[in-house]
């Protein structure tokens, strides 16, 4: 079933307000509207189930010895004393993984991964060998009892080095491999931007740093893994965002009968892109009951988590951007190194391996763009597209966000004027973007204005020139605040996505979904994404009841179960209200359409002679006479004569391909205080407007928003993972991985502008990661405007922040010097 | 989760038994209160002790009284009760000032005064704040007390006076009139350790400096102070320049060393900005002036 | 191996442990009560936070054995014939998404709140400083804690309104 096969409405079928303020018996909205969560109960008290939770009988506790060095061969492990621990039941090494033909893996980007070390280790807590115990403190005893020797190897820790000529090979595993060159990788037309940027009277260069970060949900990543050795059935309970998706690479890696795995998400607590890829850790946990013959946990530390799991970014980018003298933007176009790590593990669709990075073009109005993405590896941990990136948007957008503020900057020009300027006008949408991009829909100006109006925009620049004057008078107190402003403005592309341009591992990111009616007009809607807390067994719910009427809380969302769920590709990217929530409309429109032939039925008229409104059908002019959806529910399972080629039963099974991902949008402004003498930055006030489209439950909405603004003053103040020298990896633990508080958020303001997805059956387009896509540039824009300087790199740590203003900039991502 | 690797927990019930218990293990025992630093370090295995000796059931160590002319704390006394003294709040400013930026408000719950100083960590505040008020740690062995001044307190990162079989029982401060003090400190983040902190008082006879202070930690400084500083101020009266080539002096005697949290110049830079301001409100809280 | 004895949530508990087991470890393997959790290794995050004697602490570095004969609260002891406050504070107020740092962060809220029972918001972002939250970014929390303060005040003025009468009688 493809999208263009389904009656999708063209308009959002927000058609009637009215009814959206109707409330079912719980005091809930019928459809769109504030509803608070379905899953809180037993979230309140504590009777969450996550999979670090579960207990089953014998099972056994995995650990992972993982490797100290960053870059070295390993000469010899010896696992005897571990093995002669009392209460360890196996000790596995790669050794014994190459014997299962299981020492390798498949990534999600075609390159393959070690699940352990055979050869040599390549990052600094790469997985060497694998304890089974019978608890996890005797695990963890007996990985200090394995020895390995290990000829350390000079490694590759600054990306910019990676392609020397003298540079070590690190992948010399990989066939012919003669350097550290993974990609090249263009979009746009280089001939085109060379002209513009030739002839252009302004061209602003730049070199940014999006240095490595690391999503850090609160809960790790593990595996409860059972391998029934009577059934032949493996059940795999994991922190997975992708639960099916695993179940096929599970299946193409070990060669298991795809019919006997079952993936079960339980709870998941918080996701960010951490647990869409498949890691070491939880091959070895089905390897590990397959070898015991019962259960085996493995869950990782905070350490494992922030050292071996995907990391993010990593993007070296130098920008350059062309503009006429009073700030009409010509072009702009990039060369991006990638650090990638020691594998090619990033997650994104095959066609594109920069991810979506190619639509830095951003919210403007220009002819030329053009972009080159190198990838490297180095000897750092694998990854590269997680922590609510939208496959790289957020390198994206912070590249275009930055260059805009740096035109600014030599142009003299207010940045929110600048941006105002060269917004893409609501006449121009549909809109296809110089990299081939085709914006559903935006009114752009709209939503800046709205921002600049929260904000109270002049009267802060008023009260920024008043302190810049008093500052220059005499006697000023040299500790007074700097204050500074920040604007952002952002483009997402979400909901991937249509299958004949997206695939992971060859598999279409089309999503299914099933909606059944029980007798009672109760329903039951499976889902094959899988919520980390974005609230989908509500919001799916108001979803259905939008359509049909009937109360949410009559709907129970089942989901993270692959044995329970149709096949999709999982919640990432913010796809799962672009895609997912898609299809969960037009099941219930499928729905709504065959109760309309089984009411005629039962009412003895046509179907024509029909009208829908408040969850029933009636007959035109006269109301009274009509069936509700919970009786036609019952009506179809009941001995009622159907019509001709009409089944029994009200269910309905969607498959639904995107025809384009859908393009929310939004502004931001932030305001910072810097204290000049100590570098430390306050971020004063956040203002986001954000246009998802129409809100199904503006109350999550908002939330999504708020987490992604928390990221985006983290990520801009205090979050990095930098390397010293050696790539000892220094930011290994929460002392180290720094995470925003509650006393660095400010109490964020929010607005909203609707502009309805053209394409989407309810309009409504994903919102989950637009934070985290706009905020960065804005609070980064925002020092560097209370600094008064050009460029310097997140993340904005007192240190940085001073050293910025002293003119010597610090490089973020290696070991401050 | 990380696990500390195994030991032999004990629990004393008093002062006496906690060093015998001492005794018996020797060396490879450590005393346990708070834990919220000690046992991430075990899980880490970074530390491990043969023999964990807890030491919260000693209510005896936890108070925070005037004895005569000083105020005395007992080494149990949890962060959080610092941070509310009252006793505390009248005599010195720095206290709550300080505690207010020690880790967060749980770790602040279960921390001790004795266990912060016994841990050692060179960025640890409190040492700062006591290296300031020239405190001494009152010491127990099974043969006695001793008293050492906080100052001759650490010898080294994680290191100190206090011997195989001894027990801090108390920190002693002098009680000091006509006082003004302040704790200026600057994190990465809340909860985070120092980049760099630095904690004066001073006390003003007229607009003569007669008593002056000042702790600074997470930099690498001497004793956790500058004795070059504090004699320049010394016998002076008040003039901003003098406080500024003070704060000077405290930024170049220092030591600091380069990590995330910084690079040297910036950490003695801050040095230089936290003793100014921290001086400065010392001698406008000693002026009697609503800070 | 040694036997402690912890009250937990009023009931007692006992058991013979490790004398390095983990208070988190033994809430949640000994006595299966998987509502506490845990997001670190190193005191930073809060997902552990319990009562110990009625003060939250971090159980992931607190001994089992230091709450020997101890009272210990775990969320699964916040709610008594309804839900606490806190806890239907976090449902109105959208204070929790993926719901793995809440329990944590309800018993620092719930500590705070017999403390202060009027917290302005300052007061609560202090309180709440050494629990992290990756979803939320915080002010849905801080509008919870609000909220459980407000209705617990109403409540408390409803009770006070109704003592005069009961007086009388």
């Amino acid at each position: 079933m493809t999208a263009t096969e389904t009656p999708a409405a063209q308009t959002p079928a927000t058609d009637s307000p009215a009814r959206e303020t109707l409330t079912s018996p719980a005091g809930n909205p019928l459809g769109f509207g504030r509803m608070l969560r379905k899953e809180d109960v037993r979230f309140v008290r504590g009777q969450g189930h996550y999979v670090d939770d579960l207990v089953l009988p014998g099972m056994l506790h995995g650990a992972i010895l993982r490797s100290s060095y960053a870059h070295a061969r390993i000469v010899s492990i010896d696992t005897s004393a571990a093995e002669a621990h009392p209460k360890v039941k196996a000790v596995i090494t790669g050794k014994i993984l190459e014997t299962l033909k299981l020492a390798w893996m498949p990534s999600l980007s075609g390159d393959v991964v070690a699940v352990l070390a055979t050869d040599k280790v390549r990052f600094q807590g790469q997985e060497v060998a694998f304890v089974i115990a019978e608890d996890e403190y005797s695990a963890r005893d007996a990985l200090e009892l394995i020895e390995v020797e290990y000829e350390p190897l000079p490694a590759v820790v600054d990306a910019r080095r990676a392609l020397d000529s003298d540079a070590p090979v690190i992948r010399d595993d990989l066939e012919g491999r003669t350097d550290n060159h993974i990609y090249d990788w263009e979009a746009g037309d280089a001939a085109a931007c060379d002209e513009v940027f030739a002839n252009a009277p302004v061209v602003v260069a730049q070199d940014i740093i999006y240095p490595r970060v690391h999503p850090a949900p609160m809960e790790t990543c593990g595996t409860v893994a059972h391998m029934d050795k009577v059934t032949g059935k493996l059940t795999v309970w994991t922190t997975t965002q992708a639960p099916h998706a695993h179940r096929t690479v599970y299946a193409l890696v070990a060669g298991l009968p795809e019919h006997k795995i079952q993936v079960i998400s339980p709870d998941i607590g918080g996701g960010f892109g951490n647990k869409v890829g498949i890691y070491p850790g939880y091959v070895l946990a089905i390897v590990g009951s397959i070898v015991t013959g019962v259960p085996v946990k493995w869950m990782e530390d905070r350490s494992e988590n922030l050292m071996s799991t995907s990391f993010a970014r990593d993007y070296h980018m130098h920008g350059e951007i062309a503009s006429t003298r009073d700030g009409k933007i010509l072009g702009l176009r990039v060369n991006v190194l990638a650090d990638h790590g020691a594998f090619n593990g990033v997650a994104q669709p095959t066609k594109f391996p920069a991810g979506f990075f190619h639509v830095f073009t951003g919210s403007y109005d220009y002819p030329a763009a053009h972009c080159k993405v190198t990838a490297v590896y180095t000897n750092k941990a694998l990854g590269g597209v997680a922590y609510a990136c939208s496959f790289r948007i957020t390198e994206a957008v912070y590249l275009v966000e930055r260059m805009v503020d740096c035109l600014a900057f030599e142009l003299g020009m207010d940045p929110a004027a600048l941006r105002m300027k060269n917004l893409l006008r609501p006449e121009q949408f549909p809109y296809t973007s110089p990299t081939g991009w085709e914006y559903d829909s935006g009114e752009y100006p709209r939503a800046l204005a709205e921002a600049m109006r929260i904000a109270g925009y002049d009267e802060l620049r008023a009260e920024q020139s008043r302190r810049r004057e008093d500052a220059k008078k005499p006697g000023a107190d040299p500790a007074a605040l700097l204050m500074g402003v920040g604007v952002s403005f952002f483009t997402e592309a979400v909901g991937a996505g249509p299958r004949k341009h997206m695939d992971i591992l060859g598999l279409g990111m089309a999503d299914g979904c099933e909606l059944r009616l029980h007798p009672t007009g109760k329903a039951q809607l499976r889902l094959s994404v899988q919520t980390q807390g974005q609230g989908h067994e509500t919001t799916f719910a108001q979803i259905v009841s939008h359509v049909i009427g009937i109360p949410p809380e009559d709907i129970e969302v089942i989901h993270g179960d692959t044995d329970n769920t149709p096949f999709g590709l999982g919640t990432y990217g913010s796809r799962s209200t672009p895609v997912s929530g898609a299809a969960a409309a037009v099941a219930a429109q499928r729905i709504k359409e065959k109760a309309r032939v089984i009411a005629a039925a039962a009412l003895e008229c046509s179907v024509d002679d029909l009208e829908w409104e408040h969850g029933r059908w009636f007959v035109k002019g006269d109301p009274s006479q009509g069936k509700t959806i919970a009786e036609i529910a019952m009506a179809a399972h009941s001995s009622l004569e159907l019509p001709e080629g009409v089944e029994g039963h009200l269910d309905a099974s969607v498959v639904y391909n995107p025809p384009n991902l859908t393009y929310p949008f939004g502004a931001y402004i932030c305001v910072v205080d810097v204290d000049p003498q100590t570098g430390a930055v306050k971020v004063r006030r956040f203002i986001a407007v954000d246009d998802c489209g129409p809100r199904i439950n503006p109350m999550i909405v908002e939330g999504q928003v708020h987490g992604g603004l928390a990221d985006g003053v983290g990520m801009a103040l205090m979050e990095v993972i930098a390397f010293d020298s050696d790539g000892n990896n220094l930011g290994g633990s929460f002392m180290d991985y720094l995470l925003p508080t509650s006393m660095e958020c400010p109490s964020w303001e929010l607005g909203e502008t609707v502009t309805p997805s053209p394409h989407h059956p309810i309009g409504v387009k994903g919102v989950g990661e637009s934070a985290t896509v706009g905020s960065p540039p804005a609070v980064v824009n925002a020092v560097l405007d209370a600094l008064q300087i050009r460029a310097a790199d997140m993340p904005f740590t007192p240190a940085a922040t001073w050293r910025a203003l002293q003119g010597r900039p610090l490089r973020p991502d290696l070991a401050i010097e | 989760m990380q696990v500390p690797a195994p030991f032999t927990y004990e629990r004393a019930g008093s002062v006496d038994e906690a060093l015998s218990l001492l005794g018996r293990y020797g060396p490879e025992a450590r005393l346990v209160a708070g834990g919220h630093s000690l046992i991430p370090m075990m899980k880490l295995r970074l530390a491990r002790p043969e023999a964990l000796i807890d030491i919260n059931g000693l209510a005896e160590l936890d108070y925070i009284r005037v004895d005569g002319d000083h105020l005395a704390i007992g080494a149990l006394t949890r962060h959080a009760s610092v941070l509310d003294s009252p006793v505390l709040r009248e005599h010195y400013r720095i206290f709550a000032e300080a505690e207010r930026v020690i880790a967060d408000p749980l770790v602040r719950n279960r921390g001790t005064v004795g266990g912060s100083l016994c841990q050692a960590d060179p960025s640890e505040d409190l040492s700062a704040v006591f290296a300031a008020l020239r405190g001494e740690v009152v010491v127990r062995s099974a043969s006695g007390t001793r008293r050492v001044a906080l100052r001759e307190f650490h010898v080294g990162p994680y290191e100190t006076a206090v011997g195989d079989g001894e027990i801090l029982v108390e920190v002693r401060v002098p009680i000091r009139t006509s006082v003004g003090s302040a704790y200026e400190k600057v994190e990465r983040r809340a909860g985070d350790w120092s980049i760099a902190a630095v904690g004066a008082f001073v006390v003003l006879d007229g607009d003569v400096i007669s008593d002056v202070g000042i702790g600074i930690t997470a930099v690498g400084a001497e004793h956790f102070t500058c004795q070059a500083a504090e004699e320049l101020l010394l016998g002076s009266s008040v003039q901003d320049a003098l406080v500024e080539t003070a704060a000077a002096t405290c930024a170049a005697a220092c030591n600091p060393s380069v990590d995330q949290r910084g690079p040297e110049d910036y950490k003695r830079h801050l040095v230089s900005v936290l003793a100014s301001r921290a001086l400065h409100r010392s001698i406008s809280a000693a002026r009697g002036e609503v800070a | 191996m040694m036997k402690v004895q912890i009250e937990v949530n009023g009931k007692e508990t006992s058991a013979e442990v490790d004398d390095r087991l983990l208070l988190v470890h033994y809430l949640r393997n000994t006595l299966g009560l998987t509502g506490t959790h845990w997001g670190c290794d190193t005191s930073n995050c809060g997902a552990c936070a319990v009562w110990l004697d009625g003060i939250p602490v971090k159980s992931c570095t607190t001994l089992a054995a230091m709450a020997d004969g101890a009272s210990v609260r775990t969320v699964e002891g916040l709610e008594g014939d309804a839900l606490d406050p806190v806890q239907q504070g976090f449902i109105e107020e959208h204070g929790l998404q993926c719901g793995f740092c809440t329990p944590g962060m309800m018993m620092t809220a719930r500590a705070l709140l017999d403390q202060v029972p009027d917290p302005d918001e300052a007061t609560i972002r202090e309180a709440i400083s050494g629990n992290l939250c990756r979803c939320t970014g915080y002010e849905n929390i801080v509008r919870a804690i609000r909220w459980a303060a407000r209705h617990e005040a109403a409540a408390r003025e409803q009770q006070s309104a109704h003592e005069p009468q009961g007086a009388a009688l």
